[in-house]
C-alpha cells in the first residue's frame, strides 16, 4: 500500500468511527432516561460528528489528490466512479452517503446497537478510554492536519472518559439490577475490544511514517485504565477470550448495513442534488 | 398584611409592570395558570424533539446532521428551563411528568403530526418555530420573572431554527423540481396546523382575558396569529411557494392579510388525541422514561451509598 493510500484509508477508519458512534449516540435523542441525560449524550454525539467531518474533509482532499487511476479503484461505489470519471471532486458528504458497508472502515464496536443504557455506556466508555490513549499519541503525529484534530478532539475526550467512566461507577454500584445489567453489557462488549488494538497494512503503513503509532502498545495502559474505573465500579473484568475484528478491513457485522440504508436514504434516493 | 393587602401589592405589581417572584405572594388562581402553561410549553418542547427527531439518523448531508441534533438538543435545553421555571411555582419535575403521562396535561397539538420528508424539517423550523417566536416574544416581558427570563434565553435560540428551517426550505426552492415540490408539499401540509398553534379565536378562547389582564399574555390570539400570516405569506413568495388558501388576499383597509377559516373541528379532534401521531409520541415519552426507571434507581443508589461511605470516613477519622 502506498503512503497517501494507506493515509487515506486510516483517516477514513477515524472517521468512520467517529460518524458511525455519533450516529448511534444521536438515537438517543428524544429518548433518554433523565434530560439532563439526553442532552449530554447528544453533546457528545456532535463531537463525535464533529471530528468526523474535518477527518472526512481532509480524507476527501487526499482521495483527490491521487492519481486517477487509483481514485477509480479506491471505492467499490458506482457514485464515487462516477464523479472520478468526470474529474469531479468529491467532499465529506461523498464518503459518507456514497459508499457502501464494504468501504467502511469503523471498528466493529462502535456499529454495535445502543440496546439499553447499559451497552451504551460500555459501548462509550470501552471506546472513550482507547480514545484518551490514542489521541494523545495522535497529537504527536508528523502529519499536521490530523495532529491538529487530534489536539482538538483531546479535550472532547477528556469530557467523554468521564462521563462514561462516572456512569460505569453508577450502574456498577447502583443497585443490583444496574449492576447486573452493566456487567452483562461490558462482558459482550468486551470481545469487540480486541480490535482497537489490532494493526492492518494501513496502520503499519501509516505507523512506520511517524503519522500513526503501534496501537498494541496502548494495551496495557488501557488496561491498567479500565480495570481501575471497574474497580470503582465493583464489576468483574472480563476474562480474556475470543476477540471479533474485521471492521478496520470492511467486514462488519449486519448492524452496519441498517445504518446505512437510514444514513444514506435520501442522497440515494434523490442522487446528486444539493441538501 | 391581610390576604386583602396581599392582593393588593400584588394587582398593584402587575399594574406597574414589575415581575412577580417566586417568593411573592401570588393568587392561587395566577399560579395554576402558570404551571399550566409553562408545563404545557415544557412538554411542548419535549414530545418536540420526537417528531424532528425522527430525521436526525436520514438528514442528508453530515451538516445537516449536526445542525439538526444541535436543534433537538436545544429543545430539550428549553424544557429544561422551562420545567425550573414551573418548579419555582412549588411543583416537581416528576408531578410535571405523571401529568403529561397519564394525558392530564396538554402539549402542543402540533407535534402530532407525522413527519414524512426532509423538506419537513425546513417546514417545522421555518413555520412551527416561526409561530412559536410569535407566541413567545410577548412572554419575555410576561409578569412572572422566571418565566420571562426563561423565555428570553428560549426566543434567541428559536430565531435561530427558525433561520435554520427557513434555509433548507431555501435550499430545496432553489434545488430540482422534485426538491421544490417535496418543499410545497411540506408547506401544503403544515401550514394550517401552523396557524392552529395559537390557540383558538379569542371569542372562544376561555383562558385569554384573564391572562392578558396578569399580564402572562400580552396579545390575543388572533392578534398574533395575524401577525405570523402578515410575515410569513413574504416569505413564501421568495420561496416562490405556494400558500395552501385559496383566500389568502392582502386587504388594504385593514393592512392586514385576510385569510380562509381555519378547521376547528380538526384542531379539537387532534387535541382530543386523534391526531395522526397522538399515540405514537405519548407512547415515545412513556416508553423512555418507564425504560429508564432502573437508570434513575441506580443513580440515586449509588449517590447514597456514596455519601453514606463518605459520611462513615468522616466519623472514623
Amino acid at each position: 500500500m502506498n503512503d497517501q493510500k494507506a493515509l487515506l484509508q486510516y483517516t477514513l477508519r477515524l472517521a468512520d468511527d467517529g460518524l458511525i458512534l455519533g450516529h448511534r449516540l444521536g438515537e438517543w435523542c428524544g429518548h433518554g432516561p433523565i434530560l439532563e441525560q439526553d442532552i449530554a449524550l447528544t453533546n457528545t454525539s456532535l463531537d463525535h460528528l464533529g471530528r468526523a467531518r474535518s477527518l472526512y474533509q481532509y480524507a476527501a482532499a487526499v482521495f483527490n489528490a491521487l492519481p486517477v487511476a487509483d481514485k477509480a479503484a479506491f471505492f467499490t461505489s458506482v457514485a464515487i466512479q462516477k464523479e472520478v470519471a468526470e474529474e469531479t471532486a468529491i467532499d465529506e458528504d461523498d464518503l459518507a452517503y456514497l459508499r457502501d458497508g464494504w468501504d467502511y472502515r469503523n471498528v466493529l464496536l462502535v456499529e454495535q446497537p445502543n440496546q439499553d443504557w447499559a451497552y451504551t455506556v460500555a459501548r462509550s466508555f470501552f471506546y472513550d478510554s482507547f480514545n484518551s490513549l490514542f489521541f494523545k499519541e495522535l497529537s504527536k503525529s508528523t502529519d499536521q492536519t490530523l495532529a491538529s484534530i487530534a489536539e482538538k478532539s483531546l479535550k472532547e475526550v477528556t469530557y467523554h472518559l468521564r462521563w462514561s467512566s462516572e456512569w460505569c461507577v453508577r450502574l456498577g454500584d447502583g443497585t443490583d439490577e444496574s449492576h447486573a445489567r452493566m456487567q452483562q453489557a461490558i462482558n459482550e462488549l468486551w470481545a469487540y475490544t480486541g480490535e482497537l488494538f489490532t494493526m492492518n497494512d494501513a496502520d503499519a503503513a501509516v505507523a512506520a511514517q511517524g503519522i500513526g503509532m503501534d496501537l498494541a502498545a496502548l494495551r496495557p495502559q488501557w488496561k491498567e485504565l479500565v480495570t481501575s474505573v471497574f474497580e470503582e465500579a465493583t464489576m468483574a473484568m472480563p476474562t480474556d477470550a475470543w476477540m471479533h475484528k474485521g471492521g478496520k478491513d470492511g467486514r462488519h457485522t449486519e448492524y452496519l448495513g441498517y445504518i446505512l440504508a437510514e444514513l444514506q436514504f435520501v442522497q440515494r434516493a434523490y442522487p446528486g442534488m444539493e441538501w | 398584611m391581610t390576604v386583602h393587602s396581599f392582593q393588593e401589592h400584588f394587582d398593584k405589581k402587575i399594574g406597574s409592570d414589575v415581575s412577580i417572584e417566586p417568593r411573592d405572594w401570588m393568587p392561587d388562581d395566577y399560579r395554576k395558570t402558570l404551571i399550566r402553561q409553562i408545563s404545557q410549553h415544557a412538554h411542548s418542547e419535549i414530545i418536540g424533539m420526537l417528531p424532528e427527531g425522527n430525521w436526525i439518523s436520514r438528514a442528508p448531508s453530515l451538516r445537516r446532521k449536526a445542525v439538526l441534533l444541535a436543534k433537538v438538543q436545544d429543545e430539550a435545553g428549553h424544557g429544561l428551563y422551562l420545567y425550573s421555571a414551573a418548579e419555582t411555582l412549588g411543583i416537581t419535575r416528576d408531578e410535571l411528568y405523571d401529568q403529561l403521562h397519564s394525558g392530564k396535561a396538554k402539549y402542543s397539538s402540533i407535534f402530532n403530526y407525522p413527519t414524512l420528508t426532509w423538506a419537513d424539517m425546513g417546514a417545522i423550523g421555518w413555520l412551527v418555530d416561526g409561530a412559536a417566536i410569535m407566541n413567545q416574544v410577548p412572554l419575555c416581558r410576561c409578569s412572572y420573572g422566571p418565566y420571562a427570563r426563561a423565555m428570553v434565553r428560549v426566543c434567541k435560540e428559536e430565531s435561530f431554527h427558525q433561520r435554520q428551517g427557513y434555509e433548507i426550505m431555501l435550499t430545496l426552492s432553489n434545488g430540482a423540481p422534485m426538491q421544490k415540490k417535496m418543499a410545497q408539499d411540506a408547506l401544503d401540509r403544515w401550514w394550517w396546523p401552523s396557524l392552529m398553534m395559537f390557540g383558538p379565536p379569542d371569542a372562544e378562547s376561555g383562558n385569554t382575558e384573564q391572562s392578558m389582564r396578569w399580564r402572562i399574555k400580552r396579545l390575543t390570539n388572533d392578534e398574533l396569529r395575524q401577525k405570523f400570516i402578515d410575515v410569513t405569506v413574504e416569505q413564501a413568495n421568495i420561496l416562490g411557494l405556494t400558500i395552501p388558501d385559496k383566500n389568502l388576499k392582502w386587504n388594504e383597509e385593514r393592512g392586514h392579510y385576510d385569510s380562509g377559516v381555519i378547521n376547528w373541528d380538526e384542531f379539537w379532534n387532534v387535541v382530543k388525541g386523534n391526531g395522526p401521531c397522538n399515540k405514537q409520541r405519548l407512547d415515545a415519552r412513556k416508553n423512555a422514561w418507564a425504560d429508564g426507571q432502573w437508570v434513575r434507581d441506580a443513580a440515586m443508589a449509588h449517590a447514597e451509598k456514596r455519601k453514606a461511605r463518605k459520611e462513615k470516613a468522616a466519623k472514623a477519622a
